[in-house]
């Protein structure tokens, strides 16, 4: 699904040169629910940005679902990103002034679907992750876990091939994450490819996968057999 | 796919964001509705004082020439310079049978000539005005509205009946209030004149309408009888047909009446002319200028407006760049967030300029009753008034304004990557 190959990146800041990633070779199966874990400044964040074609690496290449992600104008990369991945926020990053499933079609509307099948297709996603009654509500009447609940029922509503999560629990509180986790894990479980950006050991370990990053390099990368969150919820 | 103006979830998505904007979008709406409201005041205001003036024009055919003799200043054929002449009636069936294109030919008296006025008695009244012997056509060169009685007619004309027909001023003078005037006597330099019928001038404002109201008009044959004037005409009024102006058909006229007259062709001061159409034009003129410097003015106000409204949208466009990263990572082109952003300059500035239009024309409504109850004919100012065509040139300005106070917004905004969404504060 997703296939990297010697990839680097580095910042021009000043007159400095910031050599973030320093050559990544990774691949990422259909179905896998991985982990990358680091300190901060490790590069996974943008390594994150570069998965999400939100950045683009100076060398090396990407394949994303057989496409070669390289040299993409704007337009091209928004098609790619609705089309292929789910964003998940620390911040949920929901729109404020737009109820949950208003919130939920926002993907679908820029693809161009219809009102009626998109209101459809999102109340079932909202559906999906428990949170139908909550339909008309909006992102300030919710408690966070219900936001990251919205937010991964908008990450999945375009259908994408990979989900990107970027410390998806860094807001929560313990059992509200594992509650969250518990819903990943279950996407997952019906065969979605996700990666979790994450500093939190306990929740690296409810992914099948745990990528270590450390100055720009993959360290470790270990297959696991992931604890399931439902035993702590 | 979603860039269409009359996409309704499109409009939807602006309406959301102005309204979680609400307040501030209210106050930055005002600049525009500020001014446009001037604007559409001063459009309305030059059109009033353009009525004002115009009014003074009004009933009159504006497409006329006064013709006049004056002193021969070149010798011709033989005849010496200097010396006198006057036009007559066949004069006037002369151009009417030679110059196409004339509507009217009103050959004209004044007793004692331009500028004088003679004396008038009713019984132990008595006052100075403006006597004109005239043929009924003037009608059709001057707007005598008929107070009460007739005008004279062509029965007049032909048996040299003693009537006299004349202004609401003179009425006033000599008459006392509530008297019978209809049928009675006045003596306009000792003969007797019976009163057939009072008018009202229409052409008011002006400056001289009151004196246009102390005028009297006789029949031009009785004219010639009583006044011993043996068919001699004064002046011409002449009114050009609608596919003609008069100043073209003015050469023509001179030229015929020079030829009458054994006046030198290249003798331009024997004729006098005062060509009505020529004046029109050039007041016609100013208040063209005048609404040039209305819209002039009203449209710098209104770009201090425009530039509120680009201000507002670029801060709210800082304020909402995470909303905007997170739209773009959500699969939203640089084109839906451009066009989201001038569409949405574009609903507030025409919003608040049709409301700045409204309360402008609602104001100018109001004004125009009091104006109603006011009825001074020598006020220069009149029925100020936008045109259709005018709010069709604000909406114009209105929407161009609007695509360039979103310009630099949407720009800003485009620039915004989604990367920003990721940015964790």
């Amino acid at each position: 699904m997703i296939e990297i190959k010697d990839l680097h990146k580095s910042y021009q800041m000043g007159s400095n040169s910031l050599h973030v990633l320093k050559g990544i070779d990774f691949n990422v199966q259909e179905g896998e629910l991985v982990s990358i874990m680091g300190s901060s400044g490790s590069g996974k964040s943008t390594l994150l940005n570069i998965i999400g074609i939100l950045d683009e690496a100076d060398q090396g290449t990407y394949t994303l679902d057989n496409t070669v992600i390289k040299n993409l104008n704007e337009k091209v990369a928004a098609e790619y990103r609705n089309k292929f991945l789910g964003f998940i926020f620390q911040s949920f990053n929901l729109i404020t002034y737009k109820n949950a499933v208003d919130n939920v079609a926002l993907p679908l509307y820029y693809q161009g679907v219809n009102r009626k099948e998109r209101n459809e297709k999102a109340l079932h996603y909202l559906e999906k992750v428990g949170l139908a009654n909550w339909a008309t509500h909006l992102p300030n009447e919710l408690s966070g876990g219900q936001k990251q609940r919205v937010a991964i029922a908008r990450a999945l509503a375009s259908d994408p091939k990979v989900l990107l999560a970027d410390e998806p629990t860094g807001a929560l509180d313990t059992k509200t994450s594992y509650e969250v986790m518990e819903l990943i894990q279950n996407i997952n479980d019906e065969g979605k490819t996700i990666l979790i950006v994450t500093h939190e050991p306990d929740i690296a370990q409810m992914t099948k996968r745990i990528v270590d990053l450390k100055d720009g390099l993959i360290i470790n990368d270990t297959r696991i057999e992931p604890v399931k969150a439902i035993a702590h919820v | 796919m979603n860039s269409s103006l009359f996409n309704k979830d499109l409009w939807k998505e602006i309406i959301e964001s102005i309204r979680s904007n609400g307040f501030r979008t209210i106050i930055t709406a005002f600049g525009v509705f500020w001014g446009i409201f001037i604007l559409v005041l001063l459009l309305a205001a030059s059109n009033g004082l353009k009525n004002g003036i115009l009014r003074s024009f009004e009933g009159t055919a504006t497409n006329t020439v006064f013709v006049w003799a004056q002193g021969i200043s070149k010798s011709y054929k033989g005849l010496p310079k200097g010396r006198r002449y006057q036009f007559d009636v066949k004069d006037a069936n002369a151009l009417r049978k030679n110059i196409k294109g004339l509507k009217t030919v009103s050959p004209r008296n004044r007793l004692g000539g331009y500028g004088s006025s003679n004396s008038v008695q009713y019984k132990l009244n008595s006052g100075s005005y403006s006597i004109y012997g005239d043929y009924p056509e003037i009608l059709t060169q001057q707007s005598l509205g008929m107070q009460a009685g007739r005008f004279m007619n062509y029965s007049d004309i032909d048996k040299k009946r003693k009537v006299a027909i004349i202004g609401i001023g003179v009425k006033n003078e000599l008459f006392t209030n509530g008297e019978k005037v209809l049928g009675e006597y006045i003596k306009i330099q000792g003969v007797s004149f019976k009163v057939v019928g009072i008018y009202k001038n229409n052409s008011s404002g002006g400056g001289d309408a009151i004196e246009k109201q102390k005028e009297i008009f006789i029949p031009f044959t009785t004219y010639d009888q009583a006044f011993n004037n043996g068919n001699k005409v004064g002046f011409f009024a002449i009114t050009a047909d609608d596919n003609h102006t008069i100043s073209s058909l003015k050469e023509p006229i001179m030229a015929l009446l020079r030829k009458r007259h054994d006046i030198h062709p290249e003798d331009k001061r024997a004729i006098g002319n005062f060509d009505l159409f020529e004046m029109f034009k050039k007041v016609s003129g100013l208040f063209i200028a005048l609404t040039g410097v209305a819209y002039f003015v009203g449209f710098l106000i209104l770009i201090s407006g425009i530039i509120g409204i680009s201000n507002i949208m670029l801060i709210v466009i800082k304020e909402r760049t995470k909303e905007i990263g997170v739209r773009r990572a959500l699969g939203a082109t640089p084109g839906n967030i451009r066009s989201q952003v001038l569409i949405e300059s574009l609903f507030l500035t025409i919003i608040s300029g049709m409301a700045g239009v409204s309360f402008a024309t609602f104001l100018i409504s109001i004004l125009n009753l009091i104006l109603d109850k006011i009825d001074n004919p020598d006020m220069m100012f009149a029925n100020p008034s936008v045109s259709l065509i005018n709010i069709a040139v604000a909406l114009f300005i209105l929407t161009i304004c609007g695509l360039l106070a979103g310009l630099i917004p949407a720009q800003t905004a485009i620039k915004i990557k989604p990367i920003e969404a990721l940015r964790n504060e």
